[in-house]
């Protein structure tokens, strides 16, 4: 029997500075695909129930650019944008991150990747999110509002130590 | 509600390298003052002013011991950033749910178009 939902994102801590989101998908690939580039779709369900996606716009070739701004309910507002570096249809993405709400944004970017792959039907959704200086990393903690909230996941362990 | 621009949050706290690596330090334990000096490689009284503000959040605590400043680390204080960390993990599980919703219906629309090979 096909399971719908696959439950919770896994997210884990390959290196001090990357970030691995894992998620498995009832839907081949190139489905999945279709919904991370499509923006009539990323609209429907990149707001994370928080609000709304105001601006999706995504020109997928190698140098093009994306943005996308979410709106919560409150009123806050958060902007992203990045430069796809790297496209492999239905399989691979490599693109830049910038996450708008914070000071000398640009050179903060991350580096994510998205990876699919399919067996019988199921595809493994896989994005991992480099940092390259620890000042990004920083900056990113220092933002501390949802959507710059990419770090901070090496100082959980240690926290997760001390509360035991 | 906008947040304090001071260092008066754990958040701001830790966004300073320094301050994470005093962190780092204590994780693996109670350390005296000039044994943070060392470590760090910095002047006594920079240290002093990391540890102060460490202090004020609450994330680090201090005793003394003889002649001795002892300070160790406070995880409970820290824990509005691991609350954080999970929520990250949350949005992600969220926007996922989201997208299962748009995945089934793009199966149905292919099984229904028939195959669009």
């Amino acid at each position: 029997m096909a399971v719908t939902s696959s439950g919770t994102a896994t997210v884990t801590l390959p290196t001090d500075t990357q970030i691995l989101i894992t998620r498995e998908f009832d839907a081949p690939k190139h489905l999945v695909y279709k919904a991370w580039t499509t923006p009539e779709l990323v609209k429907r369900w990149w707001h994370a129930n928080r609000g709304e996606v105001t601006i999706a716009e995504i020109d997928l070739r190698v140098g093009g650019m994306w943005r996308y701004v979410s709106l919560t309910a409150d009123g806050f507002e958060a902007g992203f944008h990045g430069e796809y570096r790297e496209i492999v249809a239905n399989e691979r993405i490599v693109s830049t991150e910038v996450y708008e709400g914070i000071p000398d944004a640009e050179e903060h970017a991350a580096l994510n990747t998205l990876t699919l792959t399919e067996v019988d039907g199921r595809t493994t959704l896989t994005v991992l999110v480099e940092h390259p200086t620890k000042i990004g990393r920083d900056a990113h903690i220092n933002s501390g509002m949802e959507g710059g909230m990419q770090d901070a996941l090496d100082l959980l362990e240690q926290v997760a130590i001390s509360l035991r | 509600m906008a947040r304090a621009a001071t260092t008066a949050d754990a958040f701001n706290a830790v966004a300073e390298p320094r301050r994470r690596q005093i962190l780092d330090a204590l994780a693996g334990g109670e350390q005296p003052v000039n044994e943070l000096v060392h470590l760090l490689g910095l002047a006594q009284p920079q240290v002093s002013k990391h540890l102060r503000v460490l202090r004020e959040v609450g994330a680090v605590d201090v005793r003394n011991e003889g002649r001795q400043r002892l300070y160790r680390l406070n995880g409970q204080a820290l824990k509005p950033i691991h609350d954080w960390v999970k929520n990250y993990e949350r949005s992600w599980s969220e926007r996922f749910e989201q997208l299962d919703v748009v995945l089934e219906e793009l199966k149905q629309k292919e099984d229904g178009d028939g195959s669009d090979e």
